[in-house]
Parts: structure tokens; sequence; C-alpha cells
């Protein structure tokens, strides 16, 4: 069965609002594409053409946009996307242990989705977040760091039961107290 | 040059509880230099003194942040534009979202005045997609700048308009790449653009535009406070102001710390973040981003953080975004994944790089494979020079400087590597 992608009244009033900060018809391509993506899931070519469509944009364009950017989903994911970081810090700190440790948990390797759909792995480029080696986003969004096998286990299980993990806010180092902290 | 570190007190992330909110931030003086200068200096004012404080450019090349402010033509009377680049792509660069996390603020309102010397019509703040957390709070405190008259149409009964939004990227290391970044704001792959026009006759839509890391943009309220002769007095000379160093690898106590530039590296290495993990003895250290040269731990002794001390010591200042690696490294390994970074992130526009980037890496796998022969390290080195200087962006040098220097500086290991092949046990 073939599933049709619409935006809704909603998702176009906020369209509008997108295309208000830009001064040309094709500058908003990135965000409602972003918009579509957190919608539907993913930016597969059906709603490449609806995004096409709804900017009066040729699809090649809309195509090529989301080809050059990895974190476009262009083909259907899984339902937590776990994005392991193995750059340089974080390989240097034990990225791609942890990176296999998902991999034989889940039994898939990275770039593949389980067979129920449920967990997708990316081994991904540099996060940003090299202090707090080694480290994962999931699904784009939260930041999860300082990874051990014991810290995977509880994140995958806490997934499992629909729970996301909590944002995690790492003050400065010398802003820490300074009775537990002697510099700064 | 020793630096008085320890008494130092943080200036761009003061240690205040909730200084993200804007009410605290305003309680703690924030804004006022934005009053300041709306009520009492002229744009060009603006523009000199900044140029004077000599705020070097904290997205890596360095640059006087004032100076290319002067380089943008007189107002048309049409739009113009600031994109400010919150990308922080480079490998061991964290340091942006510091700012976005516990002190957007500052960044706005640095963002403002800068708009304001520029006759700037609005600001696009590009943040990597990835920042999705960091990309909301940034939002939350632009929609509190706005609530409060800090943005919009005639800014605090000046007469100045400003408007400012947030971009997400989504993914891609080129977008930090200040043409790239246009093309990306712009709906498009972010392929970079050939120089000249530079952006400031032709840049975000055709029209003028001036592109500035978060970080250099949040120095500004400091020096319109403070004047350039106080922050000129603040770390090395020749590249003053407090920086954000943000340190990863085998340290006890990795993160980003705030300190004047010109800072040593052993002592940020042993006194700052607490030693090396397990006592250990340092290899390698990466100054600025895996883009600028490693260099070996007996080369550190007297190199501080700024780009004089680094250039003598052959290496850059780069984001700052300090690499430590101990002796277990294995320096074949991390170079290899370094170049399959630049590998990954090339866009595929110019030949040498394109192509260039997947030798490096394929020619490093097999030495690191153990099927490497003595002229790889060679072949190498004859790449890099087919790859530097020959691109229309530094992406392919990005990618050739660390192959270079790190085959150089560390050649006993590839040596070794390549003696000890599968040939040669055959």
């Amino acid at each position: 069965m073939e599933m049709t992608y619409e935006f809704s009244k909603e998702d176009l009033a906020e369209i509008e609002k997108i295309k208000a900060k830009y001064p040309d018809k094709k500058s908003p391509v990135m965000p409602v594409l972003w918009l579509a993506q957190e919608k539907f899931g993913h930016v597969e070519p059906e709603v490449q053409q609806l995004v096409a469509r709804t900017l009066d944009l040729p699809a090649a364009h809309v195509y090529g946009v989301v080809s050059f950017y990895t974190q476009y989903y262009g083909k259907k994911m899984g339902k937590y996307v776990l994005d392991v970081c193995t750059t340089t810090s974080c390989q240097l700190c034990g990225g791609y242990e942890i990176l296999h440790y998902i991999e034989d948990k889940l039994g898939i390797k990275a770039g593949e989705t389980t067979k129920d759909g449920l967990f997708s792995i990316q081994s991904v480029e540099c996060l940003g977040a090299c202090g707090y080696a080694p480290m994962m986003q999931i699904t784009n969004g939260v930041y999860c760091n300082h990874l051990t096998k014991e810290k995977v286990d509880t994140i995958i299980d806490g997934l499992r039961a629909g729970r996301m993990p909590e944002f995690e806010s790492i003050p400065m180092p010398q802003h820490l107290d300074e009775s537990t902290n002697k510099i700064g | 040059m020793a630096i008085d570190w320890r008494n130092y007190k943080p200036l761009l992330i003061p240690g205040i509880p909730n200084l993200h909110k804007i009410e605290v931030f305003e309680k703690n003086g924030g804004y006022e230099q934005l009053k300041k200068t709306l009520k009492s200096l002229t744009p060009e004012a603006v523009v000199n003194e900044v140029k004077a404080a000599n705020i070097r450019g904290r997205g890596g090349a360095g640059f006087n942040a004032g100076l290319k402010w002067s380089f943008m033509p007189k107002p048309d009377g049409g739009p113009r534009y600031i994109a400010a680049n919150g990308d922080e792509s480079e490998p061991g660069t964290f340091k942006d979202r510091k700012i976005f996390e516990y002190n957007p603020h500052l960044f706005i309102e640095g963002a403002i005045i800068a708009g304001f010397a520029m006759h700037i019509t609005a600001v696009y703040v590009y943040i990597r997609g990835e920042y999705k957390s960091w990309i909301d709070m940034m939002q939350k405190a632009i929609d509190d700048a706005y609530a409060k008259g800090y943005l919009g149409k005639n800014i605090l009964g000046s007469g100045f308009d400003l408007d400012m939004y947030v971009h997400s990227g989504a993914g891609a290391y080129i977008c930090g790449e200040e043409s790239s970044l246009m093309e990306s704001l712009e709906g498009k792959r972010g392929y970079p653009r050939v120089k000249p026009p530079f952006p400031a006759q032709k840049g975000l839509w055709g029209r003028p535009t001036t592109i500035n890391n978060i970080e250099t943009l949040a120095n500004v309220p400091l020096v319109i406070k403070n004047g350039a002769d106080w922050y000129k007095s603040i770390g090395a000379p020749t590249h003053p102001g407090p920086v954000l160093y943000g340190i990863s690898g085998h340290v006890n106590r990795p993160g980003v710390y705030e300190y004047p530039t010109g800072m040593s590296i052993m002592e940020l290495i042993n006194d700052v973040c607490g030693g090396m993990r397990g006592g250990k003895k340092v290899k390698a250290v990466i100054p600025g981003g895996s883009s600028t040269p490693p260099l070996r731990g007996d080369q550190l002794e007297g190199v501080c953080m700024d780009a004089d001390s680094l250039r003598t010591a052959g290496s850059m200042m780069g984001t700052a975004g300090m690499i430590v690696m101990d002796e277990d490294t294995d320096m074949v390994d991390a170079l290899w994944r370094i170049s399959h970074f630049y590998h990954h992130e090339s866009c595929g526009q110019c030949t040498p790089c394109r192509d260039g980037t997947g030798f490096l890496e394929k020619t490093l796998i097999k030495i690191r494979d153990g099927e490497g022969e003595m002229r790889d390290l060679d072949l190498l080195l004859d790449l890099c020079t087919q790859m530097e200087g020959r691109t229309i962006c530094a992406l392919a040098d990005a990618a050739a400087w660390p192959v270079r220097y790190t085959v150089t500086r560390f050649r006993e290991d590839f040596e070794k590597r390549v003696k000890n092949t599968v040939f040669a046990l055959a």
C-alpha cells in the first residue's frame, strides 16, 4: 500500500513562518526538510517531492540537499538512531569499543537496522563533545556522554521501554565548587 | 611568558548561576554595552575600537575581527548580513556550545553591536544540526532578546533595526567554511565558492556579508566595556584576549576552560587538566583541532597557545581545541582516523581534494593493516604536495597538514609498521 505524505494546516503555517526568515524561495529548504523529517521520521523521495511542491522548487534540488547532508534520512531508519562518534578524541577514549559493544548487543553492524525496526546504528564523524568521550547522539537529538558498557545497557533498556535519556548539562570544570576543585 | 592564570576570572563564561537567563544576564551588567553603543558611539568608532583590540578570529584563521569588519563597503540602502559561525565541526572543538548553554546573551549582545557597527539588517546564526539541544537554547535566548526590545525594529529607541535568526545545519563539516556556510544558508549543497568576490563584496544572496565565529562576537562587549588597551593587556600581546580552550584526549580532567591566550601547553595539561591519565607521558598534542599539525611530546617545552608561539613550534592555534595523546597511542591508527574524517567530509568539488583525501586514507589503511611499503611514506608526502593550495577552499590543506606532519614527526612509528609488514614475513 502506498502512503501519501501531506503537510497539515499547522505545518503549512509553520512553513510560512520559516519562509519569512529568508529573502528568497530556495533558502527555506533546509528548515523545511527538518520539519518534514521530524514529522515523518525520514525524508524519502516522496517526502522530498512534497517539500519541493510546497516550496515550488525542482525535486532534483531538494534531493541534492538531502544527499549532501548526513543528518537527513533519505531512507527509513530505526525508531532510535544511535550515532556513535568515533572521530579522533572519541577514538582515543574508546569510541570504537563502545560502537562494537552496541553492534554485538543489538546483533547488527553500523549502517544497519534491527529487524524489529527499533534501532539503527551509525558510526559518525565528530559530534563536538570531544571532552566527554566516548559519546553518542540519539536520533539527531540528545547527547549521551562519558559512555561505558553499563551506561549503554541502561540507555538501551530505557529506549526499549520508551524512555529517552535526559539532556546532560556539563559545567566547565573551573566553575565547580572550590572545595572539590582547586582550580578557577 | 608566564600567565597568571590561577587568579584569572572568566569573562566570556563567568561562573554565575543561571546567566543564560536574560534577567540574570541584565542584573550582571548585560546589554549595558549595547545601550552605551547605541547612545554614545558611532559605527566607525566601534569598528576602530574592535580593530585596535585585535580580537583574532576564534574559528581557526585568527584574522583581526575589526579589520574584517572594515572591509564592508559603504551602505547603499540594501540588506547587509552577518553570518555567525557556530558550525563547530573541527574534531577537537566543542567550545561554542558552552556559550550557547551558559552565556548566549553575551554573544547576542556582541552580534548586535557588530550589526550596528556594520549597518547590518539581519544576523543569521548558523549552528550545526547535531547541536539540536543548543539550537533550542539559542532560539529561546533570541526570543527573549526580541521580547525585551534588544532585537527587532527601532532597538531601544535608537532607530536601528536588526533581526536575528537561527539556521540549523544538517551534518556537514564543510559548512564551517565561510562560503560553504553561505551556500548552506541559501538552501544549497555546501559547496565552497571561488574567491574573489569576497563575502564583504558579494556574500549571502549577493549582498555584503561578514562571517564571524560565535566566540569572536562574544568578545565584542568586553572590548566596548573596557577598551582596546585593556583587552590587549590580556594574554599574549600579538594574540590577546580570553579564549575557550577545549581539551580532550588522554588527560585526567578534559573539558572547556576559559583562560587568557598564551597559556603554556604543558601547564594546561599538567595543572589545568590534572595531568595525563595513568601518569603516562605525552606522545603528541594537536593544538587547535585536527587540521593543525601535531607536535611531539618533546617539542612542547615552552610552547604557548598563541599564534606566534605555535607558528615557531611548527603548528597553529586553530580553534584552541587541543587533543592530547599519551605514549601508548598508535600514531598510524590515529592518523588514519583523521584522514578518514577529511575523506568523508570532502565536498567533492575539486579533484585534488575529492580524490586526494581518498588516496591518503587508502594508503594509510594499507600501512595500518600491515601491507604498507617504505615508498608509501613518500607517496603520502607527495600526495600532500599535490593537494595543498590547489583547491577552492582549505579543506584539502586541512587534510594534508596532519598527514605531512604526523608522517614526518612520528616517522619511526610509520617505518616500524612498514618494516613489519606481511610481506616481510613471507
